[in-house]
């Protein structure tokens, strides 16, 4: 199997308008930084992102917004973004907020072939209104759906031709999810290895859930909120 | 009156030996700082990591190793990995044995609210609806009141709720409280500060049951 495709333009084709894109990432870390900036470049509008947070305003998902190519976010948290903030309380762009965990498992089950989950967070809260509620076993919880996404975009460290993916400690995080979720799968890596020099024992995603493969061009890796402790 | 340190310190007597603990954003996290040395204790933050360890020093930080307040830390001997759907899948099947958040408001039967002030803002829930739903053990470390001098201990939330009955203990800068099917039970006072005072400062229904000790810290 080869799926390496030559950069983020090739591995973007066929992102239309209007489609519904699921982004890998927590904050900044982690995130396909090269295909959100050719996402930037194409021009495509009216996007649905499916992704943790939005970004910072000049970094990750922020420049989507920017450029107002992004219609509706579907997201847990969204704080740390002033252009976000005012998009949404002007409402020019859509949001729901969900529960994180609910973000996860709704793209675990579409990746694992299943239609819905059920999860207690939110029950009794505003984002109950209008969902299936079930008990079992003396406690409710809210029937939530899998997600359907034409493209998932994922960042990993490294990546072999097949697709395989080994990701790095936090950047991890909704990656390998959002891998197994897309319709098609778009991954770029930091190093693109020869087959047979990934370890099959340390492969966190598979590679027939990737369709194209790419080493991005460059990471900026920025860092949100640089903390640190002094040498006593 | 405690300060935020006080706050932490307090509530890090609620941590035990052997525990699996998930810390908040602000004052949660602070509690890191006064676990027993010695305690086998492991933090979890929901972005995917088990034992995670203390700031990094500098020249150190590295963009792949946050926390879940995008902080960079850095990972304990024996720590693990793993994605954002494991992550909460031992939040909700309680392997997590103690939750520590913050909150904007806590009504006396245990409602918490923490994600949203509508039309001002709107940050999102992060891991907090899933964190409460499912925690065996929950403290809320909060100021008992707000900027305007305002109650935030209420007979019921105004703000849109994160949980529902699910808040057990709250720490703030005047006391100890559990959340009891009688309202708001007085456990301790902060060093200083009076019943009376503590009364002033509650708006929900508070039980207060002989003498209230002074709460002890180091």
């Amino acid at each position: 199997m080869n799926k390496v495709v030559a950069n983020a333009g090739e591995a973007i084709k066929g992102i239309r308008d209007n489609m519904t894109l699921m982004v890998g990432g927590f904050g900044l870390c982690g995130i396909p930084e090269n295909c959100i900036a050719a996402l930037v470049k194409s021009g495509v509008k009216g996007i649905t992102c499916i992704s943790n947070n939005a970004g910072v305003d000049d970094f990750g998902l922020g420049l989507l917004l920017q450029t107002r190519q992004i219609r509706k976010m579907i997201s847990s948290y969204v704080g740390e973004n002033a252009e976000f903030e005012r998009q949404m309380l002007s409402g020019e762009l859509e949001v729901e907020l969900i529960p994180q965990g609910t973000l996860a498992t709704r793209c675990l089950a579409s990746g694992y072939g299943m239609p819905a989950i059920f999860t207690p967070a939110g029950v009794g809260t505003e984002i109950a209104n209008g969902k299936e509620v079930r008990n079992f076993n003396g406690k409710d919880y809210l029937m939530e759906y899998a997600f359907e996404a034409d493209f998932a975009m994922v960042k990993a460290w490294k990546g072999d031709p097949a697709g395989n993916l080994i990701y790095r400690d936090t950047a991890r995080n909704f990656n390998p999810l959002m891998a197994m979720a897309g319709k098609i799968t778009v991954a770029e890596v930091e190093e693109l290895v020869k087959p047979g020099e990934l370890d099959p024992n340390q492969v966190h995603t598979p590679g027939i859930f990737v369709h194209r493969i790419f080493r991005g061009e460059k990471y900026e890796k920025r860092i949100e909120q640089r903390t640190v402790r002094k040498h006593s | 009156m405690l300060d935020k340190n006080g706050i932490a310190k307090r509530i890090a007597k609620e941590v035990k030996d052997g525990m699996y603990v998930n810390l908040g954003i602000g004052i949660p996290t602070l509690v890191a700082n006064f676990i027993p040395k010695g305690f086998n204790v492991e933090l979890q933050s929901e972005n995917g990591i088990l034992g995670m360890g203390p700031f990094p020093y500098e020249g150190e930080e590295d963009p792949d190793l946050i926390n879940a307040g995008k902080q960079t830390v850095t990972l304990l001997p024996g720590a693990s990995i793993f994605d954002s759907a494991m992550s909460f899948g031992m939040i909700r099947a309680q392997k997590v044995d103690l939750t520590i958040l913050g909150a904007m408001e806590v009504s006396e039967k245990g409602d918490i609210a923490n994600w949203k002030i509508p039309g001002r803002m709107v940050k999102g829930m992060g891991g907090a609806m899933d964190l409460v739903a499912a925690a065996k053990h929950i403290i809320v470390a909060m100021q008992h009141v707000n900027k305007a001098g305002e109650s935030k201990l209420l007979p019921e939330c105004t703000l849109p709720l994160t949980g529902v009955r699910c808040v057990r203990k709250i720490v703030t800068e005047l006391a100890v409280l559990d959340i009891t099917p009688h309202g708001f039970k007085l456990l301790e006072r902060a060093p200083g500060v009076t019943v009376e005072e503590i009364k002033k400062a509650t708006a929900g229904k508070l039980v207060i049951e002989g003498e209230i000790p002074e709460m002890v810290i180091d």
